[in-house]
């Protein structure tokens, strides 16, 4: 039988006295054999490290992960198949309700198949609202994971600091969209509505803000010897193996593969805006980190340079058959009421065929896959979910690792099960 | 119109309507389909396999492809140095309905080329397998598993071909196909049946139970983790 000595060192207690000395000798005999037999637990649904209802079988040795098997459907709400029996305008609120933590990337990449597949061209002041929308939800979605990624290690501080500044847009949001989450801002052709008035100050005020608390957060974290001993070289994935497996966003670029959307298939003129694209190079947990840190600091600047360019005009394309008219104008036009009526009743028919359009979401590629037959409502409206694909490779990534390190690896995928289930 | 008023869940009892224009065929891209440099050369290569091309949303080219001859002409798109199509974005499926054949819909996008294709094998209803791309990009592997829950098709060579946004016993077919209607075959009342009757035995697949170990448990604990399930 063999048997295992510790010797505690510990500070002294001052209250056990000062010829304390901690007990030190044989603990536990310990089986020579017990590591023979593979153990299974389940994490999850409902367990918070797994940011969301996301269960894990693993089959253990000791508290080594042998296999992951995920199991996800807990949150399935079939939005494909309750697309099929809308028009094109009433599947907006069902985009922001898959990816609730960056809800305005969703609808405009929505908004924007179905105009690509209609062939219509928004105004240049939508495209840049858009893209203000788009780039504020892309730092709206890192914080939080963020915060939940620094608290499932064990770091309290920058999820509250994270939060503090996740209200911020929160309040933005509300501002803007009347909600704060289910935000349902586009519409085909155009937005909801046009910026209130003031919006921009306060989107200005934010942007002033923000960058000081990235900078405490990254003093916190970058340089923290507990995260890096937890992150780095935890959950590593070669570029070949990342491209193979379907990674996209991030994730990918934390394996140094440079491939971004935005600069690889350009909309919305991003290839006119100054930014860079972050690139890590061991494709750990703390390369993902990293790169999302930066990527944050990138969309601070897009954004600055979207509200200098913020043009005036309309925001909705100036064609009845597309856009509502004025509300006013409803009331006293005969016409105006016409389109209005008969754009909610029958709405939009769109050309037949079928369109993918791609937009760098905060996870990674968001596609939007429409097949129309000519009517007003999509024959199969498909997303291309970043997170469902992501969160695939957990099986491989967390093979041999620790159960600790499962969660960690877990949280730096940055999963979303609103979407992983749609 | 009427008759609609009278039982407002007549159209999700009936399944979506579809326009008449459905034999409506895309506009002729005038010989625009083999600008695209990989479909020119699918066509040289496979002339037999490809079946037609088309140019769909202005700039998006798709290719239809013999659905037996799907992994020979993804396989070159993929290790072809001049085509390269290492990144395999998405696989999903299309079920236009009225007895036409489903669609398996490849996206593929090459990160050196910078380039996108639309790859599209069409299953008639009474054959509906291919086989699996997942000895190409192991990206397939849920991906595919996604259009077997939701559309039915199996792919052959497929290493975990379970479902897996439905649970597994779930037994009124495949959601996404256009004869399944929008509130299930199944009445509320049975739906809910089910559901408080599942066995919690479900809850794990066959392969993590003997896995598990779960015959060295101690006896007091076997039956609450396998029968009884409060544990599951």
């Amino acid at each position: 039988m063999a048997t295992k000595t510790v010797e505690f060192q510990v500070t002294r207690n001052p209250e056990a006295g000062m010829d304390f000395r901690p007990a030190a000798g044989p603990i536990a005999p310990v089986e020579p054999d017990l590591d023979s037999e593979h153990m299974l637990i389940n994490i999850g649904p409902q367990h918070p490290a797994t940011h969301g209802v996301l269960r894990l079988v693993c089959e253990l040795d000791g508290e080594t992960v042998v296999r992951v098997i995920p199991h996800i459907g807990y949150l399935h709400s079939s939005f494909e198949k309750l697309g099929e029996y809308r028009h094109w305008n009433q599947i907006v609120p069902l985009t922001d309700r898959m990816d609730y933590l960056a809800p305005l990337i969703y609808n405009c990449a929505f908004a924007m198949a179905v105009e690509k597949l209609m062939g219509i061209e928004v105004t240049e002041r939508c495209k840049v609202v858009r893209v203000i929308c788009m780039e504020m939800d892309r730092i709206f979605s890192h914080l939080l994971w963020l915060g939940t990624t620094a608290i499932d290690i064990g770091a309290f501080t920058p999820f509250l600091y994270a939060f503090q500044q996740r209200e911020k847009i929160y309040r933005l949001h509300e501002a803007y969209t009347g909600a704060r989450i289910t935000t349902s801002a586009t519409r085909i052709g155009g937005m909801m509505a046009d910026l209130p008035e003031g919006w921009t100050d306060g989107l200005k005020a934010f942007l002033d803000d923000f960058p000081k608390t990235l900078d405490e957060i990254d003093r916190l974290l970058t340089t923290n010897a507990i995260h890096i001993g937890r992150t780095q070289g935890v959950g590593a994935i070669s570029a070949e193996d990342a491209v193979n497996y379907g990674f996209t966003g991030p994730n990918l670029r934390a394996s140094g593969v440079p491939y971004d959307v935005r600069k690889d298939r350009p909309y919305y003129d991003y290839e006119t805006y100054d930014f860079e694209v972050p690139i890590g190079e061991h494709g750990d947990c703390y390369d993902r980190y990293l790169v999302r840190m930066e990527e944050m600091r990138q969309s601070v600047r897009i954004l600055r340079q979207a509200l200098e360019r913020l043009p005036d005009g309309p925001i909705n394309v100036e064609d009845p058959h597309i856009s509502l008219p004025d509300k006013t104008d409803c009331m006293s036009d005969m016409e105006s009421m016409i389109h209005h009526f008969k754009l909610i009743t029958d709405g939009i028919p769109a050309p037949p065929g079928d369109c993918y359009f791609p937009v760098e979401g905060s996870k990674g590629e968001l596609g939007m896959y429409l097949v129309s037959d000519g009517g007003p409502k999509p024959v199969r409206w498909r997303v291309r979910p970043p997170s469902f694909v992501n969160l695939s490779v957990i099986p491989k990534l967390a093979e041999g690792h620790m159960v600790s390190d499962l969660i960690v690896i877990n949280a730096s995928l940055d999963i979303v099960l609103g979407e992983i289930d749609r | 119109m009427s008759d609609q008023q009278k039982n407002p869940f007549e159209i999700v009892e009936r399944g979506p309507a579809f326009s008449d224009r459905l034999e409506v065929a895309p506009p002729p891209a005038g010989g625009a389909e083999d600008a695209h440099p990989s479909v020119a050369a699918l066509r040289e290569r496979f002339p037999d396999a490809v079946r037609r091309a088309e140019v769909s949303a202005g700039d998006q080219h798709v290719v239809y492809v013999d659905p037996d001859a799907n992994l020979e002409v993804l396989g070159f798109l993929k290790t072809d140095d001049a085509h390269h199509y290492d990144l395999l974005v998405d696989v999903t499926a299309v079920d236009y309905g009225g007895g036409l054949p489903l669609q398996v819909v490849y996206q593929l996008w090459s990160i050196p080329h910078r380039r996108a294709l639309r790859v599209k094998c069409e299953l008639p209803l009474e054959r509906l397998h291919i086989r699996s791309v997942t000895g190409l990009w192991n990206s397939a592997n849920w991906l595919e598993r996604e259009v077997f829950d939701l559309f039915g098709i199996t792919f052959e060579g497929h290493p975990d071909l379970r479902r897996i946004l439905m649970p597994e016993n779930y037994a009124e077919g495949h959601p996404l196909r256009k004869d399944f209607p929008l509130r299930g075959r199944f009445s509320r009342a049975e739906q809910t049946r089910r559901a408080l009757s599942q066995d919690p035995k479900d809850y794990y697949i066959p392969e993590e139970l003997e896995v598990g170990g779960a015959p060295s448990l101690p006896e007091a604990l076997r039956p609450r983790t396998l029968e009884d399930g409060s544990e599951g």
